[in-house]
């Protein structure tokens, strides 16, 4: 909402400077966005008049203008075409600035001096609705008489400063000038002085001139209409125009620019019908058919269907209730004859009409935040006195009123210790019934109650809560007393789940991993980018009916494309080494169309790529944390198929029998599509179930007091054996004097026979009460050599 | 033989003092005190002495031969020392060259910047909950009192998925769902990823956080809302700085406000960063709407509440004076590396 200060000084007493009313009005909680200066940085800029013009004798795309600026005659070289001898024209003398911090200075051009520059309206910043003309190709040419050397600001009456106000849907009555005034008398203690609304006997009747009938008295609980003849169409008076333009509306002529006048003034859209082309001459004001269509003010043809609400004659629609008029009944330059529209429709109604049409406009804002129904009246009055006093046409006497709503006042019981208990303050009643008075609420202190007339105009007045925020932001939010919570003392901790997720987090970290954030919606084509072609194995996703993009438009069921996608960009710019995790959701729809909420499934991803990464690294990187979370001993890796893995490379991490996740190297196509020509490693492991099986308790085993004996063993097997199958048959026939078994070498080559690979293990036995004799280590060594035999087929190398 | 024992003693002074590495010191024991050493040597021709004068001449042998020893030791020592210190010098290297890094990843700024304000408030003792991103119209607008076609609907738009589930706008919805499981009191934060349809630009994000506050219990006041957020804003932005309220308009509070800190970078005295106003705004806040209790299954006639949410990435751009957001989802390692 835009206000021009001198405007709002019309209504209210303002003696402080712009920046402090804005600054009472934010902290009362009508927030100033922001203070434009008009005409900033436009200096020296003068009225002059074009006496004469010559061509330019060296270019002929230039002309020589003499320039009458009051006090002297100045030439003035300008490539404009438009320029006229007599006309008024800007100019900007030597040593003028223009906005955007131009200057202007004493130049010659292709020969010729030229003692300033002639302005167009967009070197002075000016819009079409600041003054006409001012958009067009060439220099502005003024269209009124104004004093030759008069400063041209003054002239444009370019010296008003613009406050710009972020007004919260619930003060729809605070989207005009008057609602503004009202809050600024009461935030800078000041004395608010609304126009007074007279209109002066008109002639005739305004029942014999039209008719209205509300058939949908549910979607429009009041209609109020009046009519004026022998209207001349003509531009409105410059202030009016230069009030609305500095408003941010665009003047169009004094018909429809009074309507729009009163709806900034007094927060209440208006309309106006070219009479003589409604039908019957009356207003039905009905809901729409389906498939009925309506050619708007704006030249769009509109389809409606039948939960839109319309404005009719007897024929056919010719507006949109409460959001923009039909092209059917404009105001045009032929009109002689209107009807004044003040009504007020059913919030609901406006808001989704406008939505389903998308048409935003500066009527529908407001109707969607329910209006005063009072005030509808009041506006429809405002109109008619604007008219009488600019001459426009003659009003005819009387108006209809068709009202199904209430006009009722709206009173509330208010305790109010329960508002200073709400507060943490401490007001007396009469204290309290002082603030809103000022409001223009009625106060009536009755003991513990105070009982409230709530003005009309404050539809968001309901209870308690309501009165309470009155109250403070003129009491001053910053005035009531700082507290922390009296009573009972809570004790904050995090779930046992929190906690083990800030592990795993250090944990990751603490490997070398850093943590990043990605989106959590991605794009239906993921899938195929990770290799994933067979249909069957896509899973089901959850879809967003509006997307940004088809780019954002599912939800991720995995995190790997989101990290190999921060893999890739890191990758593309040089950078040698990018390991990555992120703990994020998975969203998983349980049925689809989805009826539910989808399962949303925590997951652990972890990306690398960069030296010395490899298999064995992420799975190092995995191991460690598994060991923190108590479960390495139980981990099972077992090899895994994967469309998006190498074939080769890739386990599957199970606890306990049940699957935890993936991990291995992506498959070298799925690399080339996120461009990445390096070995790229990726594990996704589901983290609820990994929390779920963590094990927190730690237990202390004493130190060993006999000394532990090492052999080492390196046995030949087959490719195809696993080590861990080795390692697990160790342990088994190891028993419990065997301490530790650890693989210290793999080779394969010269020696080890084709198909066969060479395992070099070092055991450590042990036992906790006694020294271990070499007959008791030997034999139970050899035994394990022998069962290998048996088991795996080694043999001792 | 007395002379020429003493001969050795002179003799074996000289040497000694020549002597320059500890080699050569083995060499001069051998020399002189060896099996076939010069003092050996003299000390063989003993027998032909005249038997009174035996005992004094072997007397004089076993203290030079004393002497000796202790002189070689002494010159040991030295020369050790001398060996060491000259293998330390050997040893010296440029202490400037680069550290061998244990190689550490780190958590993400927006990670960094919650624990902080996690452990903020569960020093004033409040617990950490969470709701699902996905999201029930129902919980995202009805019961936090903005029902279908409420202009509040507005000022944040919203994904579908279909016409009553939606991604939430905020994580407001958790605070219903909290209410609907716990009975007062409530002391609560909920961080959460929220998301609204707006195009990315440096200063919006389609995806975002936030960290939202809920204190249920009978007496509360905005006074409590007031103290706990001053002292949140002091604990995270440093003892200095200061905070005010302003009147504003959330459909679930009422009274409803926005906090500013004092400018982070200016301390109040106003600069680009607080476009010269001195005051930064973090949050909205306010007492719980009584509609919202009721929706809750709170009585608000017995208790009262109230609430607070706050933009994380919002807060983390602050405090690490990160001038676009799009840097915090980019993730580029040159960037992470940075907190």
């Amino acid at each position: 909402m835009l206000v021009p200060l001198k405007w709002l000084k019309e209504y209210v007493k303002i003696d402080v400077p712009v920046h402090e009313l804005a600054y009472h009005l934010t902290m009362t909680g009508t927030k100033v966005e922001g203070i434009t200066k008009q005409g900033e940085g436009i200096s020296n800029v003068v009225v002059g008049r074009i006496c004469d013009i010559h061509p330019h004798p060296n270019a002929d795309k230039l002309v020589v203008c003499i320039v009458d600026v009051g006090d002297r005659k100045l030439q003035i070289v300008t490539g404009a075409s438009n320029v006229k001898e007599g006309q008024l024209v800007p100019v900007a003398l030597d040593g003028a600035t223009l906005p955007g911090g131009y200057r202007i200075t004493v130049t010659s051009l292709r020969g010729v001096e030229s003692y300033g520059m002639l302005c167009s309206g967009e070197e002075l910043g000016l819009t079409e609705e600041d003054y006409p003309g001012a958009e067009v190709d060439g220099i502005l040419i003024l269209q009124e008489e104004y004093p030759l050397g008069m400063d041209i600001k003054e002239a444009l009456g370019l010296d008003d400063e613009v406050l710009e106000f972020e007004i919260t849907s619930n003060r729809p009555d605070c989207l005009s000038v008057i609602g503004i005034a009202r809050e600024a008398a009461v935030a800078l203690s000041s004395t608010f002085n609304p126009p007074r609304i007279e209109v002066k006997r008109g002639v005739g009747d305004v029942n014999v001139e039209a008719r209205v009938v509300v058939e949908a008295p549910d979607l429009c609980p009041r209609y109020c209409a009046r009519v004026v003849k022998d209207v001349k169409i003509a531009p409105s008076p410059r202030w009016m125009q230069r009030r609305l333009a500095a408003a941010g509306v665009r003047p169009i002529n004094n018909i429809v620019d009074i309507t729009n006048y009163v709806m900034l003034e007094m927060g209440h859209p208006m309309h106006a019908f070219d009479l003589d082309k409604v039908a019957g001459r009356t207003i039905v004001v009905r809901r729409a058919r389906d498939g009925e269509k309506l050619v708007t003010l704006d030249d769009k043809e509109r389809l409606l269907t039948s939960d839109m609400l319309v404005i009719a004659d007897v024929e056919k629609a010719i507006g949109l209730a409460g959001v923009m008029g039909g092209a059917n009944t404009e105001i045009t330059d032929e009109t002689r004859n209107i009807l004044l529209e003040s009504a007020l429709f059913d919030r609901g109604c406006i808001r989704k009409t406008a939505k389903a049409l998308g048409i935003r406009s500066e009527a529908s804002l407001r109707f969607e935040k329910g209006l005063d129904i009072h005030n509808a009246m009041a506006a429809l009055d405002r109109a008619a006195q604007l008219i009488q006093q600019l001459g426009v046409g003659t009003v005819v006497e009387g108006v209809i009123d068709v009202c199904h709503g209430s006009l009722e006042k709206r009173v509330l019981e208010i305790p109010y210790k329960r508002v200073n208990d709400l507060l943490g303050i401490n007001l007396s009643a009469d204290e309290m019934a002082d603030i809103l008075r000022k409001l223009e609420f009625k106060v009536d202190v009755k003991g513990e109650y105070m009982e409230i007339e709530v003005p009309s105009f404050r539809q968001d007045i309901e209870g308690v809560a309501d009165i309470a925020e009155e109250v403070a932001r003129i009491y001053g939010y910053n005035n009531i007393p700082m507290t922390l919570m009296e009573g009972t003392i809570s004790r904050g901790k995090k779930t046992r789940k929190q906690k083990l997720i800030d592990k795993v987090k250090d944990v990751l970290v603490g490997t070398g991993l850093y943590e990043v954030v990605t989106y959590s919606f991605t794009s239906p084509r993921v899938y195929e980018s990770i290799g994933i072609t067979d249909p069957q194995l896509i899973p089901k996703t959850v879809k967003i009916l509006n997307p940004l993009g088809e780019d954002q438009s599912i939800m991720r069921t995995t995190l790997i494309p989101s990290l190999l996608e921060v893999l890739s960009h890191n990758y593309n710019r040089g950078i040698e080494r990018c390991q990555i995790f992120e703990i994020g959701t998975a969203f998983l729809p349980k049925s689809l169309p989805l009826e539910d909420l989808p399962e949303e499934k925590p997951l652990l991803t972890i990306a690398e790529y960069g030296p010395d990464v490899d298999y064995y690294d992420l799975k190092g990187k995995v191991e460690v944390l598994l060991e923190e979370l108590g479960l390495l001993d139980e981990a099972e890796f077992v090899p895994h198929v994967h469309p998006t893995f190498h074939p080769g490379r890739t386990a599957l991490l199970k606890l306990e029998g049940k699957e935890i996740g993936i991990l291995g190297e992506i498959h070298p196509k799925v690399a080339q599509n996120y461009q990445i020509e390096e070995r790229v490693l990726v594990a996704e492991l589901q983290l609820d179930i990994l929390l779920s099986l963590a094990k927190e308790e730690r237990k202390y085993r004493p130190l060993p007091k006999y000394p532990a004996v090492e052999r080492d063993l390196a046995v030949v097997v087959k490719k195809e054996v696993l080590a861990a199958q080795v390692e697990s048959c160790i342990k088994e026939l190891g028993g419990q004097l065997l301490e530790k078994v650890k693989l210290f070498d793999v080779y394969e080559g010269a020696q080890i026979p084709q198909g066969y690979k060479s395992l070099a293990y070092s055991l450590s036995y042990r036992a906790a009460d006694r020294t271990l004799t070499d007959e008791e280590v030997n034999s139970l060594h050899d035994s394990i050599v022998k069962g290998l035999e048996q088991k795996l087929g080694a043999r001792l190398r | 033989m007395k002379a020429e024992l003493e001969q050795i003693r002179r003799e074996a002074e000289q040497v000694l003092a020549s002597v320059s590495n500890l080699q050569d010191l083995t060499n001069f024991r051998v020399e002189y005190l060896g099996k076939k050493g010069k003092l050996t040597q003299i000390l063989r021709g003993m027998g032909s002495l005249p038997p009174e004068e035996r005992p004094k001449i072997g007397q004089l042998a076993n203290e030079i031969r004393a002497y000796i020893e202790g002189e070689i030791e002494k010159k040991k020592k030295v020369l050790e020392e001398e060996a060491l210190n000259q293998r330390l010098k050997a040893e010296t290297i440029d202490v400037t060259m680069p550290g061998r890094r244990h190689h550490r990843g780190k958590l993400h700024p927006l990670s960094i910047v919650l624990n902080e304000i996690k452990d903020i408030f569960l020093g004033m003792g409040f617990e950490i909950a969470e709701g699902p991103e996905v999201e029930w119209d129902y919980y995202n607008f009805e019961a936090l009192n903005i029902p279908k076609n409420h202009p509040a609907r507005d000022t944040q738009d919203t994904f579908y998925i279909t016409e009553n589930i939606l991604l939430r706008t905020h994580t407001s919805p958790t605070q219903i769902r909290v209410m609907e499981r716990q009975k007062p009191p409530i002391k609560i934060i909920v961080p959460g990823r929220v998301y609204r349809s707006d195009a990315v630009d440096a200063t919006h994000s389609p995806i975002f956080h936030q960290v939202e506050g809920l204190v249920i219990d009978k007496n509360i006041t905005m006074g409590d809302l007031r103290g706990v957020l001053d002292v949140f804003a002091k604990e995270l932005f440093g003892p200095q700085t200061r905070t005010r309220f302003r009147p504003h308009h959330f459909p679930f509070t009422e009274p409803s406000a926005e906090m500013d800190v004092s400018c982070t970078t200016c301390g109040g005295e106003g600069c680009r960063v607080c476009s010269y106003t001195g005051w930064i705004e973090i949050l909205g806040a306010g007492m719980v709407h009584p509609k919202v209790l009721k929706y809750g299954g709170i009585d608000p006639e017995q208790y009262s509440g109230f609430a607070f949410g706050m933009g994380l990435d919002r807060i983390t751009n602050l405090k690490y004076g990160i001038d676009d957001i799009r840097l915090l989802f980019e993730n580029d390692i040159r960037f992470l590396e940075q907190f």
